[in-house]
């Protein structure tokens, strides 16, 4: 039975990781590419999610909901660089958190006007749902295995993107030196826009895989972001395989953490105080984890930067 | 919605008018203010809370404009959720302002900054929603009332209902913070059975893969949650797709009017305890919840009666008693002389409510998901704090 449990923990760790490293991988790739913290990527996770819940609502189609989310997702940071993201660049870290935080009051109060103060719904479709039985025999939901599929192909397609492609040296060569690439003929600008709508569409369809299992609602996007954030600086900024790596022991140690560090307390404690002492230092864990990778890699564990 | 917009921006007229028209007036030395008393209503707007604050201000200003009262004027903020801001609001309200009566918050943490020093002040706090145990017991004050239940009741209203389902073990669950702390503990008070396992999750946590496999490892009968809002959203969705088939049991506020359209196919069949439901047979509430429809299109949810009540608690005492009689406003108050849509309403020595707490379950009305009462869970129910209350 421990067992059963560890490996069903084991892929819920999986998982969850996997849903960071969507979000994590568009933030590293942003503030690699373009030098900037962007608080507002929360907010295109719930763009995604609004978008396909709203599709899946009119359509009954999940699969045009997931299209719908990456669009709007894409096309709302693709506008938000054009508009805002655009000046700020050669700004202060400062000024670009407050205009992105700017951004996210906006987006937040922009959603609610639009669809109202309550969540909304979104499922996931019944030919995904339910569990399904595993080697070993553990039920596990078919859907949370088709996420963690979803997130190894989206890994490995932008692993492929950045190393093999045209597209994928232009964004190396821009983390390295832009000046460069612009004096090089690449239209450096059009190059950031891109850079910035392929990141908010991996939000966007993070958000909307996501918000089929969980709440559709304003303000689901800054949780997350807390956690992309942490992921980022473990796996190294600005590297893609940091970020997923640095997903994978986020989302590990989150899952297992919560789980066997009450358990783990009980041993020597009364229930009720293990139970909250073990909660209480579960929600830690994440946290001391960045904590030791800091001291042991001041730059994260794949970061080329100081 | 084009309605609620509607009924929201008269009453920001008819403040801002009374507001305009108050500043003329104390321009010309002041002259007596137009409106008899003023009641400020600090209440979630904004961000992922927001439902319950629009359900509670929806309720509320019904009351107060089937009533055509125009000496009460009702000034609303937005507290965003955050205690700072409604300390801010409420020290705005208290000293610029000049309100007499303040009400609206929701969240206990908030609560707990605002009440004590409004009710030093001497103001009135009429608590539609928030019920955090000190206000209960030893911080009870005479000007505090509380017209929704003291935070354990319902936890409390579950527990006894899991002794008559015929549950003896059950996994238990909350988020980690006082009010979860507060639910389980009223869980307890009343279940006779076994606790299987008890798990403190992070507030605000969205997914529950890893609680939902030591629910179906620990070999419990039944599961208890409080998980407010969204965190219970995401906990039954993921439930119902998990292949585990105990059943559940929680407090309303996860299975609430706002919600449960969002939760869908998942909530259908859960049983879960409420002192309010749409069909509490009396005519008050039959009202209540006919003009709520009409005027802002959808169905009204505990909070929004809970503001109704609390709306409808005030006006009784202003019928009664001049607030700056602040005695005589205080016994027509604790008189609770008011059609509750809860049917008869009186609070307990301590300003809370004794009340019946039924057992609902979640149906499905056409296209619509609703509560139906199936039992009483616990009657004439009082709290556990009580006996602390020393004023």
């Amino acid at each position: 039975m421990l067992t059963l449990l560890i490996i069903e923990q084991v892929l819920n760790g999986l998982q969850f990781g996997v849903m960071l490293f969507l979000m994590a991988a568009g933030l590293t790739l942003i503030f690699g590419v373009m030098g900037l913290i962007n608080l507002a990527h929360g907010s295109l996770y719930m763009v995604g999610a609004f978008a396909a819940a709203w599709v899946a609502g009119a359509t009954g189609s999940f699969l045009l909901a997931l299209i719908a989310a990456l669009a709007a997702a894409a096309a709302a940071g693709a506008l938000v660089e054009v508009l805002v993201i655009r000046r700020l660049y050669k700004a202060a870290h400062l000024d670009q958190v407050l205009a992105t935080f700017a951004l996210i009051l906006i987006f937040s109060e922009g959603t609610r006007w639009i669809f109202g103060s309550f969540p909304l719904f979104l499922d996931v479709p019944s030919y995904l749902s339910g569990p399904i039985t595993l080697p070993g025999g553990i039920a596990y939901p078919l859907y949370r295995l088709v996420l963690i599929g979803i997130g190894i192909a989206v890994a490995l397609g932008l692993w492929w993107l950045t190393a093999r492609t045209r597209l994928g040296i232009q964004i190396r060569a821009g983390e390295n030196d832009r000046e460069m690439i612009a004096a090089l003929g690449v239209d450096i600008s059009r190059l950031y826009t891109l850079v910035f709508a392929l990141g908010a569409a991996l939000a966007g369809l993070a958000g909307a895989l996501v918000g089929a299992i969980q709440s559709v609602q304003v303000g689901m996007g800054e949780p997350v972001l807390i956690l992309a954030f942490v992921v980022i600086v473990i796996g190294g900024i600005g590297s893609i395989r940091g970020a997923f790596v640095g997903a994978m022991l986020v989302g590990l140690t989150d899952t297992l953490g919560g789980v066997f560090l009450p358990e783990l307390f009980k041993l020597f404690m009364e229930s009720g105080a293990a139970t909250q002492t073990g909660s209480s230092l579960a929600s830690m864990s994440v946290y001391i984890l960045m904590s030791i990778v800091l001291i042991w890699r001041p730059s994260g564990l794949f970061g080329v930067r100081a | 919605m084009a309605s609620k917009t509607r009924l929201g921006c008269q009453n920001r007229e008819k403040t801002m008018k009374n507001v305009l028209l108050a500043t003329a007036a104390a321009a010309v030395m002041a002259a007596p203010a137009l409106a008899d008393i003023k009641v400020g209503m600090i209440t979630t707007l904004s961000g992922g809370g927001a439902g319950l604050g629009v359900d509670v201000r929806d309720g509320f200003m019904l009351a107060i404009q089937q009533s055509g009262r125009d000496d009460i004027e009702v000034v609303i903020e937005d507290d965003q959720r955050k205690p700072d801001i409604a300390v801010q609001l409420a020290d705005k309200m208290v000293q610029s302002e000049k309100v007499d009566v303040l009400t609206g918050i929701i969240w206990s943490n908030l609560a707990m900054a605002v009440v004590p020093s409004v009710t030093a002040q001497g103001k009135f706090y009429l608590s539609p929603n928030a019920g955090p145990s000190p206000l209960a017991g030893k911080g009870c004050h005479e000007n505090y009332f509380n017209v929704a239940w003291q935070n354990d009741n319902l936890h409390e209203a579950a527990g006894s209902y899991a002794n008559t389902a015929g549950y003896s073990n059950s996994f238990i669950m909350a988020p980690n913070y006082p009010a979860g702390t507060d639910a389980l503990t009223g869980y307890k008070r009343m279940f006779e059975g076994e606790v299987a396992n008890e798990v403190y999750t992070k507030l605000g946590q969205t997914d529950y893969a890893a609680e939902i496999a030591q629910i179906r490892a620990s070999g419990a009968d039944s599961v208890y949650f409080f998980l407010p809002g969204g965190m219970g959203i995401s906990f039954l969705k993921q439930y119902a797709g998990s292949g585990v088939d105990l059943p559940v049991v929680g407090p309303a506020f996860s299975f609430d009017q706002g919600i449960l359209q969002a939760v869908g196919d998942a909530a259908l069949g859960v049983v879960n305890t409420s002192q309010w439901n749409k069909d509490i047979d009396n005519p008050t509430n039959a009202a209540f919840v006919e003009s709520f429809q009409a005027a802002y299109g959808r169905l009204p949810s505990l909070y929004a009666s809970q503001g109704f009540d609390t709306a409808n608690l005030l006006i009784s005492a202003v019928e009664a008693a001049d607030v700056s009689d602040a005695g005589a406003f205080r016994d027509a108050l604790r008189a609770a002389d008011f059609d509750s849509t809860r049917g008869d309403f009186a609070f307990g020595s301590n300003h809370h409510p004794v009340q019946t707490i039924y057992a609902r379950e979640v149906i499905k009305e056409g296209d619509v998901f609703t509560n139906k009462i199936i039992g009483k869970a616990l009657e004439n129910h009082s709290d556990a704090y009580a006996g602390e209350c020393k004023m």
